[in-house]
């Protein structure tokens, strides 16, 4: 039930003489003036010859200057187009569909286009498949106007004319025609049809090319599994809206996992339809969205999770396997099966355990039950990396056998755990090239350095699905003398054709069918019969001139082929029970919401996203359960201004040692496991305020994800930039609201959606019923509603992003994160909440025998589940609330807050003069104070300081200054510009017209916004929900954002 | 940016006084305007014997010019003495000119020799045929050409001193000089005379024996004393001389960041006069963005050579009239505008090399107002005047407007919805205004004044 449930939002909260917690709770703004910064050096103070009056001259002369000088304004110029492009009108946004296809992301999105600069990514609701821009994805635009990038082509660090290196590269390429060495590609996944035929050319051009793809983070086991059981080479696709029961073995599928992407249809299934929804058991170890999603969460090590694998494959199939585990996960294990054996084909078991026989396992199961949510039919391209073909490449490039290297979206040097011996091969090479946007770690030891374009610069052509093809179309010309890999690659080739024209030509010719070329690219998707699709090192049916060393290649793979498949499922399951740690804590390796592999590492906004779990920003950790770190004596605490502080550690992997690294304690990890994120630590080429975290890659060994790990204390503390207790609950529970599907489709709302109460003439009435102010008539005209499903939002943090971007939010750094001035209009708050039951301690506390022992009362009360061992979880993004009865406009002494008929509280910057009294009277917390100007502000070495960055500033709202209050706005910009729209075509607006940022970017449908005066818009019927409940109503705000109750599935049978 | 004197100031209300004695003083000088108005222009006729140059100056203007001109090449050839060349040089007679006039892509077609060189030498621009003209038309065509340009410019340079001699003399051109010159002569005599005056009076005193200043300085204490003596006086003047100073200082600072009647100076001298006002062009025809933009747009320089790709010379009277009263030479902005956009006359083609046109902006709103052109003009139907003032008699393009936030709300307040035709306004309009008891509903009760419609 809702009402009883303690909620809290970081583990030192269960301590209750936590004196901090305490005072942070009574002291809400616990940031004090800070005068020690300048009063606090009595010498410099006492040393200084400038006294009172000399001060206050001083004072009088500046301000007597800043006066006369304000008086005289300054000329501006406007200066416009010579010859102004036909589909640009300045002032009105442009849209084009386009797709990211960087290695790592695959997305169809639309960019928003202002007077020619890309600033805002949407999702592309045309696409069927992979529509949905992800946090990252949302970020991606910022990275184009990165003040890093390379500006032009280099040659060993200095810079050179593209011609230099096209002679150098045509000359060895010349060479190396027939010769005994291989001239090498190393790339990220295109999944591009167009790229993959350009490499044929290339191969039959030359002969010994060897095209090696190569992901950061690999799905190799899954891929291999698939290729073994259909012999395709790719992943196989999942639609969790189809899924009645998901059981998920490590498998973050609300994450990055194969790709991600999927999480609009597990969201869908995740709303209760006709008292329905789907049920998601998840086994992990670390704390992942998934894991935070799902119905009931089984925290186990990797090896557990295998284990309980071949025990669910045993139990379905009505065998027995070996394995330990404990008695609570073997009952969980035996609930799942007899879940799975009742929904049938409405069930599906997916796995992200880095294990090939896990993967063939998880395959044999879902064919077995003939899974309406699996498809092997239409598998995904997104990963095709060939961990083999890499370490081949890298021993053919020591043993001397390359000639050539060029490499493309790769990161090797840095992403490689055996980095060293990619540089000493690279040193053998003849000629390396290197294609990148910015200067890197394998930029700094290749030859050649060729500037390349971000991909909203590029041409290109995916297909993410068999069948469902994207188009990338450029949506600005290149800002710098940059080429993308393709066109060079013509080039060298000695083709006069551009890489548009060679896509179109691959279009017509097998993809489009006759069907129009302007059409798809307008859609930027297109769904087709697939064609023949030459992936990878697979070599082309054409290429006949292959040399020795690619045949070879291609012979090793075969033979790999053969080997695969010859894997039983019955020497899979012996393989899954028979899994061992290897010893030591097992580590984990993954990747974050925000980073992913480290694409992106010089990204302000990824970099301020804070991880929706740990809720840290600016940093990479290890998560380590509260029972090992009381072990290995880790400490996390909070300091007096409110920032968490954390112990180091030292993680070895087979004699590598990472060291210093923080240490986060994870409420939910599984014991004896611990976990590492990726994408972090990077240095070369980065501003020294991105240079966060530390490389998780050297521990990537043998590119399994699992590792096994020792890990001790370091000396030292670590300041994380968490925002986490800066908000405290203060005692106000009821601001989640959750109930199980059993009470939902069982009891009145008025049972499980309490409406609070309070005293009016010594009779409880509706809080609502009572209030201090007149209601003011909004029944006419708009009237705004936002209404955000709990039960739908994952906490993916695309909103986040999406509303930075739109709003121009500005990026404060990693310190004033760390002192509660986080910037963030929307944020998404984590409660973790411990389960309903403790059926296990119950069990094992009847089981108590004597003091002492094994099953002693002494010891075993301690072992008794810690409240934070496997809490649940809930997310709720949090903007303004727009209330229709504002605490803060009351209290405004300048009149900068207030309200608007259409259901908006307005906030007029220039007016406010930042008493920050708004702030402390906001229930919600949502209001966000500038101490700085951001802006054009060195200290803030950003994108608002460069004229690059500036670029992606949305031009139609205000870039706030200092000493204001700034907060969500309901993008009334958006509104306002649907408003006017319809006006101009002098016609109503439409429902799914009116749009927010976040609104537009929830891919999930989490978030609904739209006006309720419309009765038959979406947000009117949503506002009639039964679940429908406001934050903190007995406060009587009225808001006009509104939530929809949590409703757990936790139907065991 | 220029300062601009608080509306109240001092010098305002001399200018006001000033403008009263000039209303006078014009009545007095108009007179002298109507002497050379008689001047007319007087078009020298050169005699051809087979055509009238005078209506074929006007057929010329009417049809040709647009692609012709005597002296220059355009779109297509120089046309003085055409027939003179034709026939020295090609040996092509009047007829050949009568058939290619009036259909030259059928002699091109016909594959006459010189017609096929003409087309290949302008681009295969065919001309446009014009079947409808008579002969006796092209022979005052004709005429016109043959002409020689040199009689032809006196003529025009006669009539243009001509009209300028005559607006020179006309009302506007008196001097402010004058004026002052004459008040001064007036005050000066009245001082004179009030000195005379005296003067007689205190002899008449004196004569009859009165002692003037003995029995002043016995009886009369000084102004000043008597003045400093009374207290209450003295509070009120001071309390007056604080709220005056009061006063003009809230005035003064409210016009800070105000900068109605900003006139910059702009890298082309633009006239709207000429534009907007004389040639009447539409605002949106160069402005089009204002329809469906926020911004108005500057006009980008392929809009302004829409039409200056032909006019590449403003009339001779225009010309007069701009290095007269401006002192501008209009043709030399034109040069201008071709140096910006690249535009090689000579040879009738763009170059490629353009250089972006830095006006100086005049009406800057802060970043943290919001306006939307659009609304007003395309939604609203507000024509440009309103608020940028009569812009069609504007010679340098100024802010007319204040552009306060009071100027911007009290327009709100003042103007009605435009509901007519347009859905988006019906349901709400017939709704709110029923709520407000009012017909007509203003901006302002549309929600027009709430903070967040212009402030985000």
């Amino acid at each position: 039930m809702a009402s009883n449930k303690k909620y809290w939002k970081n583990e030192a909260e269960l301590n209750p003489n936590d004196s901090i917690v305490e005072t942070l709770r009574q002291n809400e703004f616990v940031e004090q003036i800070p005068v020690d910064d300048f009063l606090g050096d009595k010498e410099g103070l006492s040393a200084t010859s400038t006294n009172r009056r000399d001060f206050l001259k001083y004072v009088g002369f500046s301000t007597a200057a800043a006066t006369l000088a304000a008086c005289e304004g300054p000329v501006h110029k406007s200066i416009p187009y010579v010859v102004q492009p036909e589909n640009i009108i300045p002032g009105v946004a442009n849209y084009y569909a386009t797709t990211i296809a960087d290695g790592f992301d695959f997305a169809s999105i639309l960019v928003k286009t202002r007077e020619g600069r890309p600033i805002k990514v949407e999702n592309n609701k045309d696409a069927k498949v992979a529509g949905s821009a992800n946090a990252r994805v949302q970020a991606s635009v910022l990275s184009l106007y990165d003040s890093t990038r390379l500006q032009g082509p280099m040659a060993n660090g200095e810079p050179v004319e593209w011609s230099v290196l096209d002679a150098a590269v045509k000359a060895k390429l010349g060479s190396l025609k027939g010769s005994g060495q291989q001239i090498a590609l190393l790339t990220q996944t295109y999944a591009s049809p167009s790229t993959d035929r350009l490499i044929a050319d290339m191969k039959a051009e030359f002969g010994n090319v060897n095209h090696v793809v190569y992901d950061a983070v690999a799905e190799d086991a899954a891929a291999s599994a698939f290729e073994a059981r259909y012999g395709e080479r790719a992943l196989a696709d999942y639609d969790f809206e189809k899924a009645d029961f998901i059981v998920s073995f490590g498998a973050d599928f609300l994450g990055d996992w194969q790709g991600g992407g999927y999480d609009s249809g597990y969201a869908k299934g995740r709303i209760p339809k006709k008292g329905k929804m789907s049920r998601h058991v998840q086994f992990e170890a670390n704390m992942t969205l998934s894991g935070a999603n799902a119905d009931k969460r089984v925290p186990l090590t990797p090896m557990q999770q295998k284990i309980a694998l071949a025990k669910l494959y045993a139990e379905l199939n009505g065998s027995s396997v070996g394995g330990e585990l404990s008695k609570g996960v073997l009952k969980a294990i035996k609930d799942v099966a007899a879940q799975i054996a009742k929904n049938k084909n409405g069930a599906v078991v997916v796995t992200g355990l880095d294990d090939i026989n896990a993967q063939t396992v998880v395959l044999a199961i879902n064919e077995m039950l003939g899974s309406k949510a699996f498809d092997a039919k239409s598998p995904r391209y997104v990963r095709q990396g060939n961990v083999k073909s890499v370490q081949k490449l890298i021993a053919d490039m020591k043993a001397g056998k390359v000639g050539a290297l060029i490499t493309d979206g790769v990161n090797p040097m840095y992403t490689l755990p055996n980095a060293a011996d990619f540089k000493e091969g690279v040193e053998k090479v003849g000629l390396s090239v290197a294609f990148s946007t910015n200067w890197n770690e394998t930029t700094e030891v290749m030859q050649y350095t060729a500037a390349a374009n971000h991909f909203l610069e590029s041409w290109g052509d995916v297909q993410v699905k068999k069948g469902h093809y994207s188009l990338m179309q450029p949506t600005i010309q290149e800002l710098f003398d940059t080429r993308q890999f393709q066109t060079a690659l013509l080039n060298w080739l000695g083709s006069d054709k551009s890489y548009y024209d060679y896509i179109k030509e691959t279009w017509s010719n097998s993809i489009l069918a006759g069907n129009d070329w302007n059409k798809a690219l307008h859609d930027g998707v297109y769904s087709g019969a697939a064609v023949a699709f030459a992936a990878g090192d697979d070599a082309d049916p054409q290429d006949e001139a292959t040399s020795e060393e690619d045949k070879e290649i291609v012979d090793a793979s075969e033979a790999e082929e053969v080997v695969a498949s010859s894997v039983s499922i019955t020497a899979a399951i012996n393989g899954l029970a028979n899994a061992t740690s290897g010893g030591g804590m097992e580590l984990e390796l993954y990747s974050k919401t925000g980073m992913g592999a480290g694409h992106q590492a010089n990204n302000p906004w990824l970099q301020e996203f804070p991880d929706p779990i740990t809720r840290v920003s600016w940093d990479n950790y290890v998560t380590v359960s509260k029972a090992d770190a009381e072990r290995l004596g880790f400490e996390n605490y909070h300091v007096a201004n409110g920032g968490l502080d954390g112990s180091y550690a030292n993680i070895t992997v087979n004699g590598v040692t990472v060291s210093n690294v923080p240490v986060i304690i994870q409420p939910g990890q599984a014991v004896g496991s611990i976990g590492l994120s990726f994408g972090y630590g990077r240095k070369v080429g980065m501003k020294s305020e991105m240079q966060t975290g530390v490389n998780a890659y050297p521990l990537y060994q043998d590119f399994k994800s699992v590792q096994s790990a020792t890990i001790e204390k370091a000396s030292g503390t670590h300041e994380f930039a968490c925002i986490q207790l800066h908000k405290t609950l203060m005692g106000r529970g009821d601001i989640i609201k959750e109930t199980t599907l059993e009470i939902f489709n069982t009891k009145d709302h008025s049972e499980w959606n309490v409406q609070p109460v309070v005293s009016l003439d010594h009779k409880e009435v509706p809080a609502t019923s009572v209030d201090l102010w007149d209601s003011f008539d909004r029944s006419i005209g708009h009237h705004f509603n936002m209404s955000i499903d709990l039960n739908a939002c994952t906490g993916c943090g695309a909103c986040v992003i999406a509303c930075h971007a739109e709003n121009n939010v500005p990026v404060v750094g990693k310190e004033e994160v760390r002192k509660s001035r986080d910037m963030h209009w929307l944020r998404i708050d984590r409660y973790y909440s411990s389960e309903d039951t403790f059926e296990d301690d119950n069990t094992k506390k009847d089981n108590f025998d004597g003091l002492s022992g094994d099953n002693g009362s002494l010891g075993g009360f301690g072992e008794l589940e810690h409240p934070a061992a496997n809490p649940q979880v809930a997310f709720q993004p949090v903007m303004c609330q727009h209330c229709n009865h504002a605490p803060c406009e009351t209290v405004c002494p300048v009149a900068a807050t207030s309200h608007s008929r259409q259901g908006q509280n307005h906030m007029a910057y220039n007016r406010c003069v930042g008493t920050r009294y708004c702030a402390n009277n906001c229930p919600y917390k949502v209001r966000r104070f500038n101490w700085f100007l951001y802006n054009n502000n060195d200290e803030f070495d950003y994108h608002m300081n460069n004229d690059l960055g500036k670029m992606v500033l949305n031009p139609d709202v205000n870039v706030r200054s200092r000493g204001v209050i700034e907060k969500c706005s309901m993008c009334i910009q958006k509104t306002q510009k649907t408003i006017l729209d319809a006006k101009r075509d002098g016609r109503l607006v439409k429902d799914g017209e009116f749009q927010t940022a976040c609104s537009s970017a929830c891919s999930t449908g989490a978030i609904v916004f739209g006006d309720v005066n419309d009765k038959e818009s979406k947000v009117a019927k949503l506002a009639e929900s039964d679940r429908m409940y406001h934050l903190l109503e007995h406060v009587g705000t009225k808001p006009n954002v509104f939530y929809h109750v949590k409703v757990r599935n936790t139907n065991e049978a | 940016m220029k300062k601009v004197p608080y509306r109240h100031s001092i010098s305002k209300v001399l200018g006001v006084s000033l403008i009263v004695f000039l209303l006078f003083s014009v009545s007095i000088f108009a007179q002298d305007g109507g002497s050379a108005e008689g001047a007319s222009a007087e078009v020298a006729d050169s005699g051809d014997s087979s055509g009238d140059p005078a209506k074929g100056k006007a057929l010329f203007n009417q049809n040709c010019a647009a692609c012709h001109s005597l002296t220059r090449k355009m779109t297509g050839p120089a046309l003085a003495n055409v027939e003179s060349r034709l026939s020295d040089d090609e040996g092509l007679d009047r007829e050949w000119l009568y058939s290619w006039i009036k259909n030259s892509p059928g002699l091109i077609a016909s594959g006459d020799a010189y017609a096929n060189k003409v087309y290949n030498e302008y681009n295969q621009a065919a001309m446009t045929p014009f079947p409808t003209l008579s002969n006796e038309d092209i022979d005052n065509i004709l005429a016109y050409t043959a002409a020689p340009p040199k009689t032809a410019a006196p003529a025009a340079a006669a009539a243009g001193e001509a009209s300028g001699s005559g607006s020179g003399s006309s009302g506007d051109g008196v001097s402010n000089e004058l004026v002052l010159a004459a008040l001064a002569l007036v005050f000066g005599l009245l001082v004179v005379m009030l000195f005379l005056v005296n003067k007689t009076l205190r002899r008449i005193a004196e004569a009859n024996g009165v002692d003037l200043s003995q029995e002043e300085s016995a009886k009369r204490l000084p102004l000043w004393k008597a003045f400093a003596k009374n207290q209450f006086l003295v509070l009120v003047t001071v309390v007056f001389l604080l709220l005056g100073s009061a006063y003009f200082a809230y005035g003064w600072m409210m016009q800070v960041g105000v900068d109605q009647g900003y006139a910059p100076v702009q890298p082309i001298h633009y006239s709207h006069r000429i534009h907007a006002g004389d040639n009447k062009i539409e605002c949106k025809y160069c402005h089009s963005s204002a329809r469906v933009s926020k911004t108005s747009g500057i006009p980008s320089l392929n809009v302004c050579m829409n039409c200056h790709k032909s006019i590449y010379q403003v009339a001779d009277e225009t010309l007069e009239e701009g290095k007269r009263e401006y002192g501008i030479d209009y043709n030399k902005e034109i040069k201008k505008l071709y140096a910006a956009v690249g535009w090689d006359e000579e040879n009738q083609k763009y170059t490629g090399e353009s250089q972006p046109v830095k006006w100086v902006r005049i009406h800057n709103l802060p970043d943290f107002a919001y306006f939307n052109h659009s609304q007003h003009v395309s939604v609203a139907g507000i024509e440009c005047q309103q608020c940028h003032g009569p812009v069609e008699e504007m010679e340098v393009m100024y802010q007319y407007s204040p552009l306060t936030m009071g100027w911007c709300v009290n327009c709100h307040r003042e103007t009605d919805i435009k509901v007519e035709g347009n859905a988006y306004y019906e349901k709400i309009h017939a709704e709110l205004s029923k709520k407000y008891g009012v017909d007509k509903l203003t901006a302002a009760q549309m929600g027009g004044l709430e903070c967040g419609k212009c402030h985000y």
